[in-house]
């Protein structure tokens, strides 16, 4: 028994109280076990301990009159940004598909995109880039009988806003966070936050500061992308050598100087990788932005998903996939290329790159006025499979019908409700406690501290309720995203092939706009918590893979060698030497999993769960900023308590294992 | 030698830790057990050094001993925590940025231990870097880069980026882009450590052949006292941050100022470095049948000397006899350790 004891004391000193807490819940009286209200927010208001959304939503208003030096509102101000951002839009549509009609001036024909795609693919890498390029524009000129041309166009345009935009922002934060420590540790929390707030928490402010459209998207898009570009600014600055610094320096630069001919360029790796983050968020954006009134694929792809017309938004859904893997492809491609030499002779030779390009762009003009297909593919020589897709997943969907239906039925009563009604009788203050003292033992007090008040904000908010069904949603996903993903990464570090295969479905599979996995999760699920947790599960299973291969394949070989040396089997070594020192990296894992999760049950909700999600979503139709703002921020820091306690676990035990001081 | 001072450190003082300038302007004892009981590094401590036009001094010691902080002190990248250090009679620490900015852009070139060079420029374009902020047209600097390249030998080259070149080539990048502005004074921070041991003999007298067209005056650094030999006119060494001693080597290893020095010199090969100066009986001016001048190295003469059957005698630079040497002084210091 004592031994018992001081081998899970760590356990036992978080999990007594805990249960102690929950057992004595009925001998309680409902304070106890739900956050009470108060009169804070004037008695008898739905508002919870703490009136916070009251709050926010007096600031909103306050802000919304407030007049800047006497001379215009807040209101006025951002009224004018997306004035700005609609003109500058305006202008993209124009080249993307309106054309300049009172100039006389066509939109881009397709086969010029299609051309310049493979001109760029071939030259930022070879001919598998150039013919991904040329598929997606060819894929989405010939399946272009719903209109998908356009409306992909629609969405390039307005990526070919927001994209510069946000990655011009972040990358400013981030020289500035890079050169000032003030401003850097005043950003970082920011960023972490802004990071962990769902999508839709943006959208309700964003619409009532900005309006709605596709100009409110663009700039939802551009608030919601930059972070990453930012961090990985600073990462980039801040990972420029010594050496090359001082050699600028030595060189006589002035300090704009160092900082654009030395410092940014040194770090273009960093940087390229940012704004391939950002157009990837920016991507993700392309169907959320649309809650909002942006146009585009997004917005007929809701729409489809919302009317059950499976067949016609996988269409559009391949083409939503097939523009981000290309966008995807394409800047990861420009951030790993390395100048090169230019090869003597003419100018052909010497820029091959550029001269062919303006061929393509001569000669592209040049067919269109022989043959209109070069511009648009006719309507009545476009395709559409949506008829046959559709038969296709009814026919699947009916043959299938009765296994799932008892698969789905079974999870639902056996699984997902008990568990769900375990998690809703947690009584908050055991859950204060529970996150306490975890924090206390990994870190000491004031890590204890800061997720304790993380939680607190959470029951004081009046979501308290809300918040435990979500947090139902993840934890069964974390599970079983678990039971696929560590399983999966240790069968694919076992050799180099394997994990090439599995790295690249995971790069694929993270490259889809999450909106994308409802698709196969309604089509066999229907509507209920089981299909939404589907779509959570597929797509929140690659972090952990990711990060069980990484530590899998990462342990220093000798440590493998000894082990061999002294006899391990196979199963022993990977239970008792590769698993025990891989723990740390799946435990990050675990945590990135979770933020997957996050995300994925916020949209999760408009497939119709019970949780936080569906009140943003109502938060959303009633453009309640300061209810959407608050219950963003609960579910931000749902996330930030559970990344606050792995990251520190992972951290002790690296410490225990030696990897880290 | 010349004597006109380039720099002059006088007291200069750099520790690393919490607050280190009320340390050092406290009554505190300074003494090296004192500084580290207080938790401070000492990088470089009270270091009192010149340079001469036109010499090359070379800063050794071991890993951490602060060369390069002294390095960097000297040039101002790093402000010492006490001391001046004066550059052509001006002190450092009180010149503004632009007139630093000035000096570093017409009159010191630094040589770095990785090569330092910008990856997403050609060797061109790194190499004419230094000119370029100072605002000179293309078509100038590039014909100016062109040459220095040419100089350390890196002709056909100008288009090709860093990443194409190998670790030697790399650093005569290094090299050029130092020259490229004509500094007085060139800075060497460990510039052939990351290379081969054959690549860096290579260098060695490559650095050797541009030192005897350009005479520059040059501080160089290494842990190599083989480099050092070859390379030096003076070498200061150092120990925990403070200069133990500055000499040739041939003073450093008849004269060491402490154990330390001695310790640190002791594997040196005396042959190669000692004159027959050192060796030579000043009392016996008598006429042999040999006579060698004084100047030489014992190792380069060692054989003849063992050849002849008699005494030898020692000449200076006007040939006259200064004094004689024995076979017996010369076995003792080839074979003795
Ligand atoms: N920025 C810094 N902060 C703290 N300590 C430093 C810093 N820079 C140098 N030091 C310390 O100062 C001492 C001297 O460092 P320095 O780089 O000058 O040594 P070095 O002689 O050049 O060594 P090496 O041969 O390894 O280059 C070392 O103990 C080093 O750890
Ligand atoms: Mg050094």
């Amino acid at each position: 028994m004592p031994r018992f004891f001081s081998k899970y004391k760590n356990f036992l000193f978080v999990l007594v109280p805990f249960g102690f807490l929950w057992a004595i819940k009925p001998l309680m009286p409902s304070w106890f076990f739900i956050p009470p209200k108060s009169c804070l927010g004037g008695c008898g208001s739905i508002e919870g301990m703490i009136p916070f959304v009251g709050w926010i939503n007096t600031g909103i208003k306050f802000l919304k009159s407030y007049e800047i030096f006497g001379l215009f509102t807040f209101r006025e101000l951002t009224r004018s940004i997306s004035k700005g951002i609609d003109s500058v839009l305006n202008f993209t549509e124009a080249i993307f598909y309106n054309g300049f009609e009172n100039l006389g001036i066509e939109p881009l024909p397709w086969i010029m995109l299609f051309g310049l795609a493979i001109v760029y693919g071939l030259y930022l890498r070879g001919w598998r880039l150039a013919l991904l390029g040329g598929a997606c524009f060819f894929y989405l000129a010939l399946f272009s009988l719903r209109g998908i041309y356009e409306l992909s166009m629609e969405t390039l345009s307005a990526i070919a806003v927001s994209a510069p935009l946000s990655a011009l922002i972040g990358l400013l934060f981030g020289i500035v966070a890079a050169k000032r420590k003030r401003f850097h540790d005043a950003l970082w929390p920011v960023l972490n936050v802004l990071q962990s707030l769902p999508h839709f928490s943006y959208l309700i402010i964003v619409a009532i500061f900005f309006g709605v459209g596709s100009k409110a998207g663009v700039i939802a898009t551009i608030i919601f992308a930059f972070p990453p570009m930012t961090r990985l600014t600073i990462l980039g600055l801040k990972g420029v050598s010594q050496e090359i610094k001082e050699a600028g320096i030595m060189a006589g630069c002035s300090k704009w100087q160092m900082l654009f001919k030395v410092e940014i360029p040194s770090a273009r790796s960093s940087i390229m990788l940012g704004i391939n983050q950002v157009i990837m968020q920016c991507l993700a954006m392309v169907v959320i932005a649309s809650f909002i009134g942006q146009k585009g694929l997004g917005h007929d792809l809701l729409a489809r998903l919302q009317n059950l017309r499976l067949g016609q938004a996988f269409e559009i859904g391949v083409a939503v996939v097939f523009i981000a893997i290309t966008l995807d492809r394409f800047s990861q491609a420009m951030a790993l290329k390395e100048p090169e030499r230019l090869k003597e002779g003419n100018f052909f030779k010497r820029h091959p790159f550029i001269s062919s390009s303006i061929l393509v762009i001569l000669g592209s003009v040049i067919l269109t006025f022989i043959n209109p297909f070069a511009s648009r593919i006719p309507t009545e020589y476009t395709i559409s499979i949506s008829g046959q897709l559709n038969s296709m997943i009814k026919f699947i969907t009916t043959s299938l019908f009765n296994p799932l239906g008892a698969f789905r039925d079974f999870m639902l009563v056996y699984i997902l409700m008990p568990t769900k009604a375990a998690f809703q009788s947690l009584p908050w203050i055991a859950v204060i406690a529970f996150v306490g003292l975890i924090g206390y033992r990994l870190g000491k007090l004031r890590l204890a501290i800061t997720v304790m008040l993380f939680v607190f904000f959470i029951a004081a908010s009046g979501y308290w309720v809300r918040a435990l069904i979500t947090l139902y949603m993840v934890c069964v996903s974390l599970v079983i995203c678990a039971l696929i993903g560590i399983p999966l990464g240790i069968w694919a570090s076992k050799n180099d092939k394997r994990t090439k295969i599995v790295q690249n479905i995971c790069d694929t599979f993270q490259t889809f706009p999450s909106f994308i996995y409802l698709l196969p999760a309604v089509m066999l699920f229907q509507i209920s918590d089981v299909s939404a947790i589907f779509a959570i599960v597929i797509y929140s299973s690659i972090p952990i893979t990711r990060y069980t291969i990484f530590g899998l394949r990462n342990i220093p070989n000798h440590i493998i060698e000894a082990s061999i040396t002294s006899g391990c089997t196979e199963r022993q070594m990977l239970w008792k030497v590769k698993m025990p020192l891989a723990f740390p990296e799946i435990l990050l894992g675990l945590n990135q999993t979770l933020m997957f999760a996050l995300f994925m049950v916020m949209i999760a909700g408009f497939i119709g769960t019970v949780d936080l999600s569906q009140e943003i979503f109502r938060a959303l139709t009633f453009a309640d900023g300061g209810k959407g703002l608050i219950i963003g921020l609960c579910v931000a820091f749902i996330g930030l308590t559970a990344d606050r306690l792995l990251v520190a676990w992972s951290d002790l035990q690296k410490k225990k294992l030696g990897f880290i001081s | 030698m010349n004597s006109e001072k380039i720099i002059n450190c006088q007291n200069v003082w750099k520790l690393y830790g919490n607050n280190p300038e009320k340390f050092i302007n406290s009554s505190e004892d300074k003494s090296l057990e004192n500084i580290k009981k207080n938790n401070f590094i000492p990088a470089v401590r009270d270091a009192n050094i010149d340079v001469y036009k036109g010499e090359i001094l070379v800063i050794m010691g071991l890993s951490g001993s602060g060369k390069s902080t002294l390095l960097r002190c000297m040039s101002k990248l790093i402000d010492p925590t006490e001391g001046k250090v004066f550059f052509q009679g001006k002190s450092l620490t009180d010149l503004s940025q632009k007139e630093l900015i000035e000096i570093r852009r017409h009159k010191m070139g630094m040589v770095f231990q990785h090569f330092a060079l910008l990856p997403h420029r050609s060797v061109i374009q790194n190499v004419a870097f230094p000119l370029e902020v100072q605002g000179i047209d293309r078509e100038t600097r590039e014909e100016r880069a062109s040459k220095v390249i040419k100089l350390v030998g890196l002709e056909g080259r100008e288009k090709y980026y860093p990443r194409e070149l190998s670790g030697g080539q790399q650093q005569r990048v290094g090299l050029a882009r130092s020259l490229a502005v004509e500094p007085e004074v060139w800075f060497l921070d460990e510039p052939f450590s990351a290379l081969d041991p054959l690549i860096r003999k290579e260098m060695q007298n490559e650095f050797l052949k541009l030192q005897s067209m350009l005479h520059k005056t040059i501080v160089f650094i290494t842990h190599d006292f083989d480099e050092a030999i070859r390379l030096a006119d003076r070498i200061a060494i150092m120990y925990e941050g403070g200069i133990v001693q500055v000499g040739t080597a041939e003073q450093l290893i008849t004269n060491p100022a402490t154990d330390y020095v001695a310790e640190f010199t002791k594997d040196i090969p005396r042959a190669k470095l000692l004159t027959l100066n050192s060796l030579a009986d000043k009392s016996d001016v008598n006429e042999y049948s040999m006579r060698l001048s004084g100047s030489e190295k014992i190792i380069n003469v060692s054989a003849k000397i063992l050849k002849s059957e008699s005494n030898i005698s020692i000449t200076d630079s006007n040939n006259n006899i200064i004094g004689s040497i024995n076979k017996d002084k010369i076995i003792k210091i080839l074979f003795e350790k």
